[in-house]
């Protein structure tokens, strides 16, 4: 097992592409298996009145009947919905979670059903904790059913694009605009992660106390400016904050524009 | 880099399109293929045909190469996290349409999987099932000699209270009794009998994960326990009783529980690894398969054994002689070792064997 743990499973192909997958945390998996723990309940509540009925028909059958359907119902349940639905349950669809084999292949009944069958050693003493300490300590955050079935658990990547539509007004002017190239460079060397960062700021700058809008401005405009060389005239003059408004608009104004022309009536 | 999204979009999307399209296909049928051909009992496809296959191939594969450059080059364009993510999400499905290993989806055929597979999957492991075997007869062994030895410690050993007592009672009890004790409610003692010991069974197999030592601790209790039985029903002048009881169900339950504690133990060898160069992740995937084979097939056995011990083993001399039921049993172990040791030899899933 390997100590080194990271939140995201990252697959390099033979031909020399990444695409990755961000995994799942143990609050959201314990939160999804509280879901289906809820549901099983209830199946076996369901079970039992829709047996009831026929007890005066079947007598001791009725009995050995829920037995069965409650034994194949535990064991059943994950099995059955994360064959039929591509890795998920009710619990783990509710909360973007998925089961997906450990390299990217399609998942396997094999995998499926031994993820499964591994559950009471992960449950031990209680509450998953050997699952739990597995997770932790596995570098994929596999409980040990995951690590025999060669699966892990994802979450569904949810992105989301800020409405920048009143911060980045057209008629509001840009320096960096006159610098294609410019542009260009900062959409390759800005991460993902830092462009939202900076559109957040921007969006919440009015909610800020002036000391901490400053500073923040301030290390964000530090930073990109440490990404890249910007031309005298482009930067001449500009405040920390407008310096970040001229990045986001011009990491964001393609996408912005788009969604303007696609609700522009035809 | 991206120069204009807008441009790149337009010039992508339907390479994106026609791939997303060609994999929909591939992920509903595996054998799916764009050129068909209803070829003739023995007619060998004709080279026009084979020619457009390999036409197809390299299409899926150019437009794979091309996303996977696309997603590529998005990576340069931060602010575009959902394109990004629709781009990413085609590649990862093409790469495992494009690099998949396992053989796709076959029709399920029970029959065929309990006479071939079933036998041929024990036999390939054969050695775990000799050790898990060995584990419970030494155990057993312990067992005897700790009841022989310590008489006052049966009841810490065995952990059923009707097993504490003295064997004479209890047969002359059984035999008193001219009906089932499980009269009226046969299908609920079978139905406990089978999800009981498919859940230890399923216990066994599981705490393989522990390096194989939990499986082997499972084991060894149940040989414990067995052993114990045997020396206090045998030292009591009562072998005739124990074997007629517990031979027409025993036969079948007790090896599915070494079936089980086989299967555990292939599961430890793969985590400890010896003499495997390969990752624990591949090499636990290799035996996944075969896992799932014992597994089922020992839930298979388990059900039978219920049943036989709910509407047989509990019957008893004068309802059922002794011969009879030990005769059924044997009956039943000699089919139980020809099908694991002889069925499916024929079939070539026996070469890795």
């Amino acid at each position: 097992m390997a100590s080194r743990r990271t939140n995201t499973l990252v697959i390099r192909t033979p031909e020399g592409y990444a695409f990755s997958y961000p995994l799942a945390g143990p609050a959201a998996r314990m939160l999804a298996w509280f879901i289906d723990l809820f549901v099983e309940i209830g199946l076996y509540i369901v079970l039992s009145m829709l047996l009831s009925p026929l007890a005066p028909l079947l007598g001791g059958l009725i009995n050995a009947l829920y037995g069965i359907l409650v034994f194949l119902v535990g064991i059943g349940y994950g099995v059955v919905l994360e064959w039929r639905w591509g890795g998920q349950t009710l619990g783990k669809k509710a909360l973007g979670l998925r089961v997906m084999d450990n390299q990217a292949m399609p998942l396997t009944f094999s995998q499926v059903l031994i993820r499964n069958l591994l559950r009471p050693v992960d449950s031990i003493p209680a509450m998953y904790l050997v699952g739990g300490l597995s997770m932790l300590l596995s570098r994929h955050g596999q409980r040990l059913g995951d690590l025999a079935g060669g699966t892990v658990v994802v979450a569904s990547p949810r992105t989301y694009e800020p409405d920048l539509s009143v911060v980045l007004a057209e008629d509001k002017f840009n320096s960096f605009r006159a610098w294609p190239i410019l542009e260009a460079r900062l959409r390759h060397k800005i991460s993902a992660d830092e462009a939202r960062l900076a559109a957040e700021a921007m969006l919440r700058r009015e909610t800020l106390h002036a000391d901490n809008r400053l500073q923040v401005f301030t290390e964000l405009a530090d930073h990109f400016q440490s990404l890249s060389s910007f031309p005298q005239e482009a930067t001449d003059g500009l405040s920390s904050e407008q310096f970040v408004r001229n990045v986001v608009d011009s990491l964001y104004r393609p996408m912005v524009q788009k969604a303007k022309n696609a609700k522009a009536p035809a | 880099m991206i120069i204009d999204l807008r441009q790149f979009v337009d010039a992508e999307q339907p390479y994106w399109q026609e791939l997303e399209s060609m994999l929909g296909m591939l992920e509903t049928d595996p054998a799916w293929r764009l050129v068909r051909h209803e070829r003739a009992e023995g007619q060998e496809p004709p080279a026009d045909y084979l020619a457009a296959q390999i036409e197809q191939v390299r299409r899926l594969h150019y437009l794979y190469e091309r996303a996977s450059a696309d997603l590529a080059r998005l990576d340069t364009f931060c602010a575009q996290p959902q394109l990004r993510t629709h781009v990413e999400a085609l590649v990862a499905r093409a790469y495992a349409v494009i690099h998949v290993t396992a053989a796709p989806r076959r029709r399920v055929r029970p029959v065929h999987w309990f006479f071939n597979t079933f036998p041929q999957t024990f036999r390939k492991h054969a050695n775990a099932f000799w050790l898990s075997l060995t584990v419970s007869l030494a155990a057993a062994l312990i067992g005897a000699l700790l009841t022989a030895i310590d008489t006052e410690g049966k009841p810490t050993i065995l952990p059923f209270s009707h097993l504490r007592g003295d064997p004479r009672d209890r047969v002359k009890h059984e035999e008193q009794q001219v009906q089932n004790p499980f009269a009226g409610h046969k299908t609920e003692a079978a139905g406990m009998y089978m999800t009981h010991n498919t859940r230890v069974s399923i216990n066994t197999m599981a705490l393989g994960i522990t390096w194989g030592v939990g499986t082997i601790v499972m084991l060894f209790y149940n040989g414990l326990i067995l052993g114990s039985v045997t020396l206090d029903y045998f030292r009591a002048g009562e072998g005739t009783f124990l074997v007629g009881w517990l031979l027409p169900h025993g036969s079948i339950e007790l090896p599915a529980i070494f079936l089980a504690g086989q299967a555990g133990l292939v599961l430890g060898r793969a985590v400890i690894g010896w003499g495997d160069r390969h990752r624990l992740s591949a090499r636990l995937k290799s035996v996944a398969p075969d896992l799932v084979t014992l597994i089922i097939g020992v839930a298979v056995m388990l059900v039978w054994a219920g049943l036989i011990e709910a509407f047989i083993s509990q019957y008893h001399w004068p309802v059922l002689p002794y011969w009879a039921k030990i005769t059924f049993g044997c009956i039943e172990l000699t089919g139980l070792v020809l099908l694991l040791g002889f069925a499916g030899r024929s079939d070539a899933g026996d070469a890795d064997g």
